[in-house]
């Protein structure tokens, strides 16, 4: 197996492998995404095959109403925590950045705990910005059930929790040319392997990857050969992190907190059952619910393709505004904002 | 936005618990994980341990953060 091979050996075997002509494989997860073009691995690839990013970002997928009703709130006088990589992201008119420029109370917190222990000892009505894939998720589950444990009547969150599985049934859907997909670690590492047994059914590859150069590159390996061959299978290629099954604990605290809806993607539009929204237990830590939220909203920028990134449809530099108006010190679109977002890592690592 | 990074347990306080690597300090909530005992090296993510790992395992990811393969 490849487990005990050198780096400089998988590196050669990757950039000598007969992939078929016109392979396509898609990495479904921003760290991936930046660790391939941080480590050069885009410069290993047989010229057979094609590696395309997908929706694996989750401050790149998040709509722009969203960062607009974070923008009202903020503007209302409530204290806004979030993870620091959603400050950035234009919204329609403004960003939190902007608006904390502007006086706002807004707050980069490590973790959704911080956002509670702000809640807590300030006594001000506290939203935090619950953003973010099914490794995220939990602890926000977790951090909700403590603030109805400890009746913190000042916290809320204005969710937009987002699942990796059925956008890669909405990909897939519609036929992309994909061959198979580099699948998340930690995303994986809670909902396990089970999960992406749907791609079997579309005679789909998938390998669950680390974030090490070896990892990656032994994870795209097993794709081409499997896709070479024929073979389709879910294969945990990171068993250091990744249980087959998954985390229970961490999926029975979501699925206590938070059921499944129907959610908007940036650049795939509305996919079923791929959000996740307070249960009625917990409808009293709903932002939505405890605030009129007056949205100013404006038509989507001009020229920005990150909803065609996001598909995989093409990559960074064929949109307009790439590296010219839309720079990582200047972003226009998300993609560019986040450090892990397409255009953001094509840019700064080439 | 998934980063983990392996820590390890130096003290347990109820549902949180101190974790430490290369010095650092933090205290992080464990109810996501079924048991966790004292020296138990974890993956934490926004201030949560999201997963179990041996000794060796966690060796070899810090080992890929020192090489500069990764970065936090």
């Amino acid at each position: 197996m490849l487990k005990n091979t050198s780096l400089p050996r998988l590196a050669e075997r990757l950039r000598h492998f007969p992939a078929r002509p016109g392979t396509k494989i898609m990495e479904v997860c921003g760290t991936h995404t930046v660790a391939i073009r941080r480590c050069g691995i885009q410069r290993l690839l047989p010229e057979t095959m094609k590696l395309v990013s997908g929706p694996g970002c989750p401050v790149c997928v998040t709509p722009d109403s969203f960062i607009d009703e974070a923008v009202a709130l903020a503007r209302q006088g409530v204290v806004i925590t979030s993870f620091g990589d959603m400050l950035r992201v234009p919204g329609s008119r403004s960003s939190l950045e902007k608006e904390r420029a502007a006086g706002a109370d807004i707050r980069a917190v490590y973790s959704p705990l911080d956002a509670l222990r702000i809640a807590a000892e300030s006594g001000w009505e506290t939203v935090f910005l619950a953003v973010g894939f099914e490794t995220t998720a939990p602890g926000i589950a977790a951090a909700a059930m403590k603030a109805l444990e400890t009746k913190l009547g000042n916290f809320s969150l204005l969710t937009a929790l987002r699942l990796v599985p059925p956008a890669l049934k909405a990909l897939i859907a519609v036929d992309t040319g994909l061959s198979g997909f580099l699948l998340p670690g930690h995303v994986s590492a809670v909902i396990g392997k089970q999960a992406y047994d749907f791609l079997l059914d579309r005679q789909l590859p998938g390998v669950i990857s680390g974030f090490g150069a070896e990892d990656i590159i032994s994870s795209l390996l097993l794709l081409l050969e499997m896709h070479n061959k024929d073979i389709y299978k879910i294969v945990n290629n990171y068993p250091a992190a990744v249980r087959d099954s998954g985390n229970e604990k961490s999926r029975a605290i979501l699925s206590k907190v938070f059921e499944p809806v129907d959610a908007e993607w940036r650049g795939l539009g509305s996919i079923p059952a791929s959000g996740l929204d307070l249960r009625p237990a917990y409808a009293g830590l709903d932002s939505r619910r405890r605030f009129v939220i007056k949205k100013e909203t404006a038509p989507p920028r001009k020229g920005c393709r990150c909803g065609d990134v996001l598909r995989g449809l093409i990559d960074p530099p064929a949109c307009p505004l790439f590296n010219k108006a839309c720079r990582p010190d200047q972003p226009l679109g998300p993609c560019m904002v986040s450090a892990e977002g397409s255009c953001s890592a094509w840019v700064t690592y080439g | 936005m998934c980063l983990a990074v392996p820590m390890k347990v130096v003290e347990i306080k109820g549902d949180m618990a101190v974790v430490e690597s290369a010095g650092l300090r933090r205290e992080v909530g464990i109810m996501l994980l079924a048991s966790i005992r004292l020296n138990d090296w974890v993956l934490i993510h926004a201030g949560f341990a999201i997963s179990k790992l041996t000794k060796k395992q966690a060796r070899e990811t810090l080992a890929i953060f020192a090489e500069g393969q990764f970065f936090a």
